[in-house]
């Protein structure tokens, strides 16, 4: 909402503060301000002059040179190249050391504007400037009667004298807040409103214009009738007849408040609607009334496939739930968005039917969406308008009219309002109002901060009465925030809840997130973050099968565009993605990963909630390989106590992965993630020309297995006996196997098997492969005697050769 | 016997002391001291000796293998003294050479703000809860006061899965469903992902964070919810924080507020950052709505709460001056590594 401040001071003429003091102040009692606009900035040492006489420059045909009378002893010597200047015209000028906004030239104005300093043109010294509209700070829009090109020249009428502040002569000390306003505070989307807000916040008088009914003797009831057959859609119309019209250009106060709220004043007709609306908050919309078939107007439903051209010519599809302003023949508007080009008014108008009507702010919104139309009128209507101001805005403007001599206004209105709402009392609860606030306000302040704001108060049956346009207040949570705000949030205390203690905790899965972020850090890899939605193109990027289920995705209906449009079932996208930007601008050796929730529905369409499950995925390319990711792994599991429940099995089924390198991972059994090299294809789809190594896991699978409980083990107090192995396999054999088989055999003994060589080449039969393992072995009660330890390494080769796994000759 | 005593005695220290190795001393060791050295071959003599001398001279020559074996101790030390200094001279580097790089990862910023919240409100006795991203309608809007005609369900905004499923626009879907539990008192900051329909530039993304706290339970007031924010953002942005409120509208509180804390850049001078006003608006909060309470089926004559929810992405760039959302998104690690 944006209000001119002398806009505002018309209704609160005790209002005298700076434009500072006002901003804050509306800002603390509610009305947040987002700007502040002085329409004076840069505007400096600007007088009114009158051009004494005017001569040629003896150097320039183009130039002028003119003594102008800025109120002094003597004359100021000004060279323009201005074509409009005359002598006697009466004209702003800036003097020698002053500022003007901008150029006229209408480019952008500078911040600090234009500093004007005495020089010479062509020799001939001057000293200021003549001042166009745009030098300013304006334009032609906002004063449509300064010339195309050339200086402003002030009426005549208006009784300027030599040095007066030409700043002020244009209205132009002002300036112009434009407030937030919350979707509450319908009744602040007008001038009315917010002065209604400044009186109550600067406790100073409130004097709304007095509405005079007005009208010749005539009866509007000959001119026009009204039905409304959609009294769900629209809940009043009010109408008035204006005859005899003559249009005009409106009085100058008008246009320059309409100018400040950046309305272009037009003639009085439309400014005065334009006003009214800006006032009262009510759009007002005109028919000529000679255009109007059969004297009637019927308010109902437009009927599905319908058309109408509105007034700006266009071809607009209508509904059924949109409500429109019809005549005795046909449609003439579209209530409360725009009215049609068969009754608009036009310059050779002679009467004209004005209306004032409510309609359903919801059923305005979204029909103004569907036809694809959004006007200022639709604009307010669409917050939802209290029924009760409608009559005001019109009889306003009517008395208007007579005081603009704009027309002759018919006696009597109509006014159709089907089902007048309801006044609203509350009871008034002041130990409510306190307790909720945690403060000690006395019922008289109470009362007094409520009567500031026109609701009522009567003392006897302790009841408010709420004003009919607020609609927001309607319980005593509403009272105590209007006691608040004027009491002053600032005001009151600050304490911090008691009663029962609660502890403050984490759950103990964000404790695992915890150590899962920690290892990846520590181990090199940067927390990264992506968007839950992403393109179904993705599982094409990834290789999925036709018939993979993970491309069962919830689908967003109303997405930002098809790249946004479904909700990720596999967490590798995001770091595919990242990885890939980086390789793009050549970082090297990046690692990433992410902790955040994929989305498995569990029927499609949704019926219910889809599964949301966490998982971390970790992702890197450059001077890393398979076995660092598995080892980062390893290093999760064994601070989470996962370390012996933990399996990594061989596998080709990650068509995202290279087959022959690639794990899953299995915690107690279940399924709890992948790792492996990233498929050429699929680096080649993410525009990446190196190897690339991920890993995903399910957090909830590794939550419900992580135990942060240990048992302290006794460090060995007897001495361990080591059996170093040299093996000899096929190269199809994975050491996962061999490994098992050690365990499986080597008992209770057999405290550790670490392998530490791997080698295939000349040495080795082809196909083959030698790996060396070490083991230890070691008794919590007595020292190993070497032949026992023997006949277990017996019984560990007999059963590995059953693998056709040889010890190496 | 006496005089070559004296002899093999000074001319060992003498030896001893210059020797200018390991190598050069245990060779005197040897020479005076080893089983064939000088004071052994001394002691052979002894035979020559008179048996009542014996003891005597025994004794004298002890005495001198004592002294030879001391002086031998002290010039053994000095040596390796030397030897090591030498080591040492030979070892100087230059310090001012670059660290060995050590890989090292980093918290995403948003996490790390995240954290720093968490912490704080932990330290209050809250409890951290989280809630579905996909979420019903009736625990974004409808149990938050926000009916089915609201702008604020308007496709523009929200992103419907079906007619009742969305993805939730707030973390105060959360609110929702902690009240509904009616397990009081209610204490808890729930942070995570919220989405909306806007176009992504350098302010806006269709999916960022949000931290969203409430507390229910008797005799919870609006300067409760005061000292609170207060608190926190003491803790939070540093103890010479000054808090403002200002009235403000939300379907799901009233009264409501929104919250400026003093600009922590410059201390409530007026900076670019905090566009000269000296106060940053930080996070929106009210009384819950009693219709809110009573349509989770909590009695608003008996319990009364606040809630507030601050805007996770907005934080964290404040902290670190990021003025391109659209980095957070991004991963670019040398982005990330700043943090």
């Amino acid at each position: 909402m944006v209000t001119p401040i002398s806009w505002i001071k018309a209704y609160v003429p005790e209002l005298d503060c700076t434009v500072q003091e006002y901003v804050d102040k509306m800002t603390l009692s509610g009305s947040h301000v987002e700007n502040a606009v002085y329409l004076d900035k840069n505007l400096e040492k600007i007088v009114v002059g009158v051009v004494d006489k005017i001569e040629k420059h003896p150097d320039a045909d183009k130039l002028v040179v003119c003594q102008v009378n800025v109120g002094e002893a003597e004359d100021v010597q000004i060279v323009t190249g201005a074509p409009n200047v005359y002598e006697g015209a009466v004209i702003p000028v800036v003097l020698d050391g002053g500022r003007v906004a901008g150029g006229h030239d209408g480019s952008p104005n500078p911040e600090g504007g234009i500093k004007i300093k005495k020089g010479k043109l062509r020799g001939v010294p001057s000293y200021g400037m003549m001042c166009s509209i745009e030098e300013l700070g304006s334009d032609r829009n906002f004063y449509p009667e300064a010339p195309e090109n050339g200086i402003y020249i002030f009426d005549k009428d208006k009784g300027l004298k030599p040095g007066d502040d030409a700043v002020a002569a244009l209205g132009l000390r002002d300036a112009v807040v434009e407030f937030e306003i919350t979707s509450n505070r319908v009744d602040c989307f007008s001038m009315i409103g917010m002065a209604r807000e400044a009186a109550a916040t600067f406790e100073k008088p409130f004097c709304p214009p007095e509405v005079k009914v007005s009208g010749n003797n005539e009866d509007v009831n000959d001119y026009i009738s009204v039905d409304i057959a959609d009294p769900d859609l629209c809940y009043r119309f009010t109408a008035r007849v204006v005859k005899n019209i003559k249009l005009a250009p409106s009085p100058e106060w008008m246009q320059r408040r309409l100018a400040a709220c950046g309305i272009r004043p037009i003639n009085n007709m439309v400014d005065i609607t334009n006003y009214v609306m800006e006032e009262f908050g009510q759009p007002m919309h005109a028919y000529d009334l000679d255009k109007i078939r059969g004297h009637k107007i019927v308010v109902k439903r437009a009927s599905d496939g319908d058309t109408f051209t509105t007034l700006d010519g266009q071809v607009r599809n209508l509904d059924h739930d949109v409500i429109m302003i019809n005549d005795g023949e046909g449609p003439v508007g579209i209530g409360g968005i725009m009215g049609g080009e068969n009754s608009m008014v036009t310059d050779d108008i002679k009467t004209m039917l004005f209306e004032a009507a409510t309609f359903d702010g919801t059923n305005i919104r979204l029909s103004s969406k569907r036809i694809g139309l959004r006007t200022d009128a639709s604009g307010k209507f669409e917050k939802g308008l209290e029924p009760q101001r409608a009559l005001a805005a019109i009889n306003r403007a009517c008395q208007l009219v007579e005081e603009l001599g704009a027309g002759e206004v018919v006696g009597g209105v109509v006014d159709v309002y089907p089902n007048p709402v309801e006044d609203v009392t509350l009871p008034f609860e002041p130990e409510k109002y306190n307790k909720l606030l945690g403060t000690d306000i006395s019922e008289e302040e109470m009362i007094a901060y409520l009567e500031r704001l026109e609701i009522g108060y009567d003392a006897e049956t302790r009841t408010l009465s709420i004003p009919s346009f607020r609609l927001d207040l309607r319980c005593a949570a509403d009272i105590a925030e209007e006691v608040a705000r004027f009491y002053g949030y600032d005001n009151i205390p600050t304490t911090l809840p008691h009663g029962e203690a609660t502890a403050g905790k984490v759950s103990f899965a964000a404790r695992v997130e915890g150590v899962l972020r920690d290892i990846a850090e520590q181990n090199g890899f940067c927390g990264a973050m992506s968007y839950s939605f992403e393109s179904p193109k993705v599982y094409d990027k990834l290789r999925l099968a036709a018939d993979d289920p993970l491309r069962q995705a919830v689908v967003i209906s109303n997405p930002l565009g098809e790249d946004y449009s479904i909700m990720r079932t596999i967490e590798l996208n995001g770091i595919l993605t990242s990885l890939s930007g980086n390789y793009n601008h050549r970082n090297k050796n990046v690692r990433l990963y992410e902790i955040a929730n994929v989305y498995l529905p569990k029927a499609l369409p949704l019926t219910e909630l889809p599964d949301e499950r966490k998982r971390m995925v970790l992702g890197m390319y450059g001077d890393c390989d398979f076995f660092l990711m598995k080892g980062v792994l390893e290093e999760m599991f064994l601070k989470l106590g996962l370390s012996g429940k933990v399996t990594f099995e061989p596998s080709k089924e990650k068509t995202f992965l290279h087959p022959g390198r690639q794990a899953l991972v299995y915690v107690n059994g279940s399924y709890a993630g992948y790792l492996g090299q990233v498929h050429p294809e699929v680096c080649d789809n993410y525009d990446m020309k190196c190897e690339a190594y991920v890993a995903g896991i399910d957090l909830p699978v590794i939550v419900e297995n992580a135990t942060f409980d240990r048992r302290y083990v006794g460090v060995a107090r007897y001495p361990a006996v080591n059996r170093d192995l040299s093996l000899v396999m096929s190269k199809d054999i994975f050491v996962g196997q061999v490994e098992k088989v050690m365990r499986d055999k080597g008992g209770n003994l057999l405290e550790s098997i670490t392998l530490f060589d791997v080698y295939e080449g000349s040495q080795i039969e082809k196909g083959y492969k030698s790996v060396a393992y070490s083991l230890v072995f070691r008794s919590p009660e007595r020292s190993l005697e070497a032949a026992e330890v023997n006949k277990i390494v017996d019984k560990i080769l007999k059963e590995l050769s059953r693998l056709g796994v040889e010890l190496r000759a | 016997m006496k005089e070559r005593l004296e002899q093999i005695k000074n001319c060992a220290l003498q030896a001893i002391e210059s020797a200018s190795s390991m190598d050069e001393l245990n060779e005197v060791k040897v020479r005076y001291l080893g089983k064939k050295g000088e004071l052994s071959q001394l002691l052979k003599g002894m035979k020559n000796v008179a048996p009542e001398e014996r003891p005597k001279v025994g004794q004298m020559v002890n005495d001198a293998r004592q002294l030879i074996e001391a002086g031998f101790d002290k010039e053994k030390e000095l040596i390796f003294k030397k030897i090591r200094e030498e080591k040492m001279k030979r070892e100087v580097i230059d310090v001012t050479l670059p660290g060995t790089k050590v890989n090292v990862g980093h918290r995403h910023p948003n996490q790390i703000a995240q954290e720093d919240l968490e912490r704080v409100f932990i330290g209050m006795g809250y409890e951290v809860v989280e809630g579905p991203e996909v979420e019903y309608d009736r625990y974004n809007f409808e149990l938050l006061n926000i009916p089915a005609d609201h702008p604020a369900k308007d496709e523009q905004d929200t992103f419907y899965i079906t007619k009742d499923i969305l993805l939730r626009t707030q973390t105060s879907s959360v609110q929702a469903r902690i009240m509904e539990t009616g397990r009081m008192p209610i204490r808890v900051v729930s942070p995570g992902r919220v989405f909306r329909s806007d176009e992504v530039d350098a302010t806006h993304s269709p999916s960022f964070h949000q931290f969203e706290g409430l507390v229910v339970d008797k005799n919870i007031t609006f300067a409760d919810l005061k000292g609170t924010l207060q608190q926190w953002a003491q803790e939070f942005f540093g103890p010479e924080t000054k808090v403002k409120f200002r009235p403000h509208h939300f379907p799901f509180t009233e009264p409501s507020a929104e919250v400026d804390v003093s600009c922590f850049k410059c201390g409530g001078k007026g900076c670019r950052m905090c566009k000269g006003s000296g106060w940053i608006e930080i996070l929106g909060c009210g009384m819950v709505h009693p219709k809110v309470l009573a349509d989770c089926g909590i009695d608003p004559e008996e319990y009364s709460g606040f809630a507030f929810g601050i805007g996770l992405e907005r934080v964290t760039m404040l902290k670190y001056e990021i003025d391109d959302m659209r980095l957070l998104y991004e991963n670019d690690a040398r982005f990330l590594k700043q943090f």
